[in-house]
């Protein structure tokens, strides 16, 4: 909007190419490692929000909403959040946990990783769209 | 005695973010603060916690950089001074008798009661499966409370989408 070029320098971009895939899987992991380790589904979100918002920091927006815009943002934070209000309601019928394993193993906890990975999506996609609208970089359509 | 060092700093951070005449020192202090925060959070054995308090401060950093970088909003410092600091100074002294009042009620710190929280660290990874004690209390014994921080989350989303929205968005049509 600002600049003509979109996004930072070149050396920011290299750097970011380089960086941003590690952040992302990161964040998976701490998403999946929830119900073993330290982390869990709102810090593992709030990690992949902020790889999405680097991208957009150092490439543009336009870089961005290829992958990921804000409608889509909307529907995954509807989706993750009936998921998980339905596997809390699963409590109901008494089948929400069960040792299936050892307890290091990544499918253990009964509905616990999958209650994980839906707080992950509605973390993520809400704190992107909100770091979208704070900044001001939503309004794509209006400027003509 | 680490704790203590740290709550000192984080005082001194809060007070320059207070104090601090631009908008980008005050930030400074508060991502400081912030730091510390996370650091308290770790020698009081919650890393979990920790790793949270820690990834949300940078992206409010972000945030709050962005937001601010082009902006150095004046301070207003003329006026009622004499009023404003009479009124603080007595709502400090109201609110510092009420706290005192109240914190003696409480339990002393470290040891608290441990009513039902005995029973979720003795049965926690038995009944759900979960080797991390803080996802098995928040996911098993708590889901309710996860489900109600999600809908304020969600809440949240739609009330800054609702307020930013542009005034006139039918009317450009």
């Amino acid at each position: 909007m600002l600049n003509k070029q979109p996004g930072m320098t070149l050396i920011v971009k290299t750097i970011t190419r380089l960086t941003v895939g590690l952040i992302l899987i990161y964040g998976i992991y701490i998403v999946l490692q929830g119900h073993i380790s330290p982390g869990g589904g709102f810090a593992g979100g709030v990690i992949i929000a902020l790889s999405l918002i680097h991208l957009i920091l150092a490439f543009g927006r336009e870089a961005v909403f290829k992958k990921m815009n804000e409608m889509r943002g909307l529907v995954l934070i509807g989706g993750g959040a009936l998921v998980f209000l339905f596997l809390i309601t699963l409590g109901f019928l008494g089948i929400g946990f069960a040792q299936t394993g050892s307890r290091s193993m990544l499918f253990n906890a009964g509905i616990m990783p999958l209650c994980d990975i839906a707080i992950a999506l509605t973390v993520a996609s809400g704190l992107f769209i909100m770091f979208l609208v704070l900044i001001g970089l939503a309004s794509k359509e209006k400027k003509t | 005695m680490e704790l203590h060092l740290i709550l000192l700093f984080m005082i001194f951070a809060a007070i320059v973010a207070v104090e601090a005449k631009d908008l980008l020192s005050s930030l400074i202090g508060l991502s400081a603060a912030g730091l510390g925060l996370s650091l308290a959070f770790l020698i009081l054995k919650a890393p979990s916690l920790a790793i949270t308090q820690l990834v949300v401060e940078i992206l409010c950093v972000i945030i709050l950089i962005h937001a601010t970088i082009n902006k150095d909003l004046p301070f207003i410092k003329d006026g009622r001074w004499l009023f404003n600091t009479i009124s603080t100074l007595l709502f400090i002294g109201f609110f510092l008798t009420l706290a005192f009042l109240a914190l003696k009620e409480l339990p002393v710190f470290g040891s608290p009661i441990m009513g039902i929280s005995k029973d979720y660290i003795a049965l926690g990874e038995e009944k759900t499966g979960a080797a991390n004690l803080v996802s098995a209390i928040t996911l098993g014994f708590r889901s309710y409370d996860v489900l109600a921080e999600i809908t304020v989350l969600l809440t949240a989303v739609i009330g800054v989408l609702a307020i930013s929205r542009r005034i006139g968005k039918i009317d450009a049509k």
